[in-house]
């Protein structure tokens, strides 16, 4: 692979007298198969790579980005990013993390290479992407079909350097297969998916991929729309993840300092019910989100952000880090075509003492959520307004019962924290940032016919 | 943008061993972007990449390869990677000779994104951000963002295609966020068009940006939204996304050849109220979805999908139309040359009928009245839908009345198509991203003001 760090470093030692300079570059190599009905319907396999500049000159910042590694489009970026930075106000909190802010005394090594993964065929990607749709339909002969069914991989390789003589380089594999069910004829049916993710080729489980999706499709099945009302909530690992992700965006630094978030003002003051714990913990290797460092090159640490339901703190990049009077605390995100952000790589919320069935036993009337839609427009991290679409399962006296869709539930988000009853056992890296768990909520509106 | 001699050695190189199908796809894009934010011009960024990226289909299966490097040898070591990965039984089609095929634009672009001042780009943002604090103390963030792209295209294939476009898309976008009692709001207003820098010739930021700042500050005094079912009026533009996602996505042949759309089998057959007739236009000039060829080289035409409540037609890409011996509709589309196309919206319309929206709404005793929306999904397996309402007012004894806050409202395509039971003679439409499998393209919707007599509210308020 090419010598992303030396061409990082290089590009940050062409920092002019006054300038700050850094540089971020990226290369990936993918493979992605999908299958249909037994036959491959696509395999992609490609490279890609790119540089992000960015240059402070006197508080005003400038960046640019190329799709490439080659030497004369970098050049240009770099002087894009030059005369951006004319345009800029001038800003006194932008700059470059400094060598000594970006190192961290807990720092940890992390090996989140798989040499497996890079070795395997593509031969054998997709004799497993069309045993992952086998496997789907030989689970339940109430599947009927398979909407989607698909293996992918991605080698990749980060740098980023600084004229601040910040040097950071790292590599990651991740792999990860989904499959959509189809269960039931035409009206009546349902699907559900399942998924399996990891960092080498042997971490997948597509039986219990193709399992969960059988499952969660068949169980489905008659569903109706139940009247509205008001009830307990369990949220499927899957959709807490969803949930924390949409958490980790109202926790990051720049939603704070720039007062678009529900936890403004908030630092110290309980915000969820005491049975909540919260925190990004990058450094976590069994997190698909793991990384050493973030992405200006500060060493990832563990944040905690919301303790026994006390807001503990928020995620910082450089820029709101020293906005905020706390410094960076290594929490920076970004693609080489933007400049860094600041949020969440590997969120998860502190496992309670029972497991999901056991969780459930006392509950008389509850809605188990299975999946979410409409995440995004239906949530809004400043007002804390949330009502998203729903499907699940009635829970009556502890166990599951009817199937139920067409529904929404709603609440807010501070409302949500606060009604946490009860976190499960059975925590879940998924793929992304985040982990899952199940989760009980003790009350929230359902809307249905 | 490539010479034909290579177009035509990398074709060759791709059915060298074999195949039913090849093509490259070329793709060169720049864009800038600039955002106002607290008060301070933060940023702008520069960008530009280009690549391509070869297709070869043999049997039912399609290799991909893609590569940044465009020289004769990237484009061999793609087309070869590509071969490689399609290992399906197919034949031995031969490359026929590229013949360029001229499409005729919708509209000319007058101000390049490239040829126009970057202190022009941020001036727009200095007088939205005005404009909005200027509507009251309450507003308390304001944020102005500016982009620009431009994308010129390439596409040859096996059967001799020889097609190129040149797209340029702007859009400005304002974000407020207001601070009262009640707690904080926002509003948000993001028009886009298929134009350069002259957006500004037909948008004013100023106006742009008293939208946003006032949906912020309806928004401090509403109430809890309603839970349950109840009439839904959708303002002209301000619910379209209701039918890209109620029957859109279910219309597109991919979904439908896999059967998992609720549409499958009934072209011919009734399946909304006589009221609707749904077009799918990439044709329509400056819209935000708006194209002279699809990213497979087919023209950009306009696609009836349903008339007077029958549906009469799918929407198509090469690929699905091929296995059907029909031609592509002009709707396979991909976001970048990194990924496989597949068959996408462009501008989808409801047509509008002949009432007038206010007696639309004074007919209507009680209900919900949408007048801004955020994004949807739907399941096009069960015919599920979402959409995000964010500024919505109640209908009490046909009037106006108060605002309500954000919610989600949930149907099912089928059944909502049928429930619709007033279409004005008003339109207007609304620029958005749609995503599928992971692609994001851009899209415009648009509709008159009307009424679906029924769907589920999910607010809080009993």
């Amino acid at each position: 692979m090419a010598d992303l760090l030396g061409l990082v470093v290089d590009l940050a030692e062409r920092a002019a007298p006054g300038e700050e300079l850094e540089a971020y570059a990226s290369h990936t190599r993918e493979t992605d198969v999908k299958v249909f009905d037994g036959e491959v319907e696509s395999l992609t396999v490609a490279e890609r790579a790119g540089v992000g500049v960015r240059v402070v000159i006197e508080g005003r910042q400038g960046f640019a980005w190329a799709a490439t590694l080659e030497p004369e489009i970098i050049d240009a970026a770099l002087a894009d990013a030059r005369d951006n930075a004319r345009f800029a106000t001038p800003d006194e909190w932008h700059g470059l993390v400094t060598a000594e802010e970006a190192r961290s005394n807990d720092a940890v090594t992390l090996d989140l290479w798989s040499e497996e993964l890079a070795r395997t065929t593509t031969d054998a990607k997709v004799a497993f992407a069309l045993e992952l749709e086998a496997a789907t339909r030989a689970a339940d002969p109430r599947v009927r079909g398979v909407e989607y069914a698909s293996y992918g991989d991605g080698l990749t390789e980060l740098a980023v350097a600084s004229s601040h003589g910040v040097q950071a380089a790292s590599q990651r594999t991740t792999a990860g297969c989904v499959v959509i069910a189809m269960a039931g004829e035409d009206a009546q049916t349902q699907t559900g998916y399942g998924l399996s993710a990891g960092r080498a080729f042997s971490d997948l489980d597509p039986a219990k991929a193709a399992a969960d999706a059988a499952t969660r499709s068949t169980r489905l099945l008659g569903a109706t729309q139940p009247p509205s009302r008001r009830l307990p909530v369990v949220f499927d690992p899957l959709v807490t993840a969803s949930l924390l992700g949409v958490l980790g965006a109202a926790l990051s630094g720049e939603a704070i300092v720039k007062g678009r978030s529900i936890f403004v003002g908030r630092e110290g003051e309980s915000v969820a019910a005491p049975c909540v714990t919260l925190q990004d913990d990058p450094t976590n290797a069994d997190a698909h989100g793991a990384t050493m460092h973030d992405a200006e090159g500060v060493a990832s640490r563990r944040n905690d952000l919301i303790v026994e339901g006390v807001l503990r703190g928020f995620l910082h990049n450089t820029y709101t880090g020293r906005r905020s009077n706390t410094g960076t605390n290594g929490a920076a995100v970004r693609s080489f075509a933007s400049t860094p952000g600041c949020g969440a790589r590997a969120i998860s919320l502190s496992p309670g003492t029972r497991s999901p069935e056991d969780l459930m036993t006392g509950l008389e009337e509850a809605l188990y959520v299975q999946s979410v839609s409409g995440l995004h427009s239906g949530t809004n991290p400043v007002s804390g307004d949330f009502s998203v679409g729903a499907e699940g399962l009635m829970v009556r006296d502890g166990a599951f019962a009817e199937p139920v869709r067409e529904v929404t539930i709603a609440s807010t988000l501070p409302r949500i924290l606060l009604d946490i009853a009860e976190v499960g056992t059975d925590l879940e890296w998924l793929p992304g940032s985040a982990a899952g768990l199940t989760v009980l909520v003790s009350e929230m509106t359902m809307s249905g016919a | 943008m490539l010479d034909e001699d290579v177009l035509q050695q990398t074709l060759t190189r791709a059915l060298r061993d074999g195949g039913d199908f090849a093509e490259i796809f070329v793709e060169r894009r720049s864009s800038s972007s600039a955002q106002l934010d607290d008060g301070k011009i933060e940023e702008l960024v520069s960008g530009h990449a280009s690549g391509a990226g070869v297709r070869v289909v043999r049997g039912e299966t399609t290799g991909y390869a893609h590569t940044a490097d465009l020289t004769g040898e990237g484009l061999r070591n793609a087309a070869e990677a590509a071969a490689a990965a399609a290992r399906g039984n197919g034949g031995g089609a031969q490359v026929i000779a590229l013949t360029r095929r001229h499409v005729e634009r919708t509209h000319e672009v007058t101000d390049a994104p490239e040829t126009t001042p970057k202190a022009r780009k941020l001036e727009v943002l200095a007088r939205a951000d005005d404009a909005a604090r200027a509507r009251g103390d309450s507003i308390r963030q304001v944020r102005a963002a500016y982009a620009d792209g431009r994308r010129r295209i390439l596409v040859a294939n096996s059967e001799g295609l020889l097609a190129e476009d040149d797209q340029v898309r702007t859009r400005f976008s304002v974000q407020c966020v207001a601070v009262g009692d009640t707690g904080m709001q926002t509003g948000t207003e993001a028009p886009g068009r298929s134009v350069g820098f002259e957006l500004f010739d037909e948008i004013d930021p100023e106006e742009v940006a008293r939208i946003a700042a006032d949906r912020a500050l309806t928004m401090l005094s509403a109430r809890p939204a309603p839970s349950g079912k109840l009439p839904v009026v959708l303002r002209r533009g301000a619910g379209a996304v209701l039918f890209h996602e109620a029957c859109g996505h279910g219309l597109e042949a991919d979904l439908v050849g896999r059967d998992a759309s609720v549409f499958r089998g009934q072209v011919g057959e009734q399946v909304a109220s006589p009221l609707v007739t749904l077009v799918d236009d990439g044709r329509y000039a400056r819209e935000w979805g708006t194209f002279a060829i699809d990213d497979e080289g087919a023209p950009a035409q306009r696609n009836v999908l349903i008339e007077d409540g029958v549906l009469t037609d799918y929407m198509w890409d090469h690929l699905r139309a091929r296995k059907e011996g029909r031609p592509s509709s002009g709707n396979g589309r991909r976001e970048t040359y990194e990924h496989l196309p597949m068959v996408r919206m462009t501008n989808t319309f409801l047509l509008s009928g002949e009432g007038d929206p206010d007696d639309l709404i004074a007919s209507t005793p009680h209900g919900l009245y949408c007048t801004a929306l955020g994004g949807g999904q739907v399941n096009t397996a069960t015919g599920d839908f979402v959409f995000g309402v964010t500024e919505a007012y109640l209908i009490e004894d046909g009037k106006v009345t108060e605002p309500v806050r954000a919610a989600q409202l949930i149907g099912n395509g089928p059944e909502t198509l049928r429930l619709v039971d007033a279409v004005a003679n008003d339109f207007d439409t609304w620029a958005g991203t749609c995503g599928k499998e992971g692609q994001g393209v851009p899209v415009s919707s648009g509709q008159p003001t009307l009424r679906v007599a029924e769907l589920t509210v999910g607010g809080t308020a009993g």
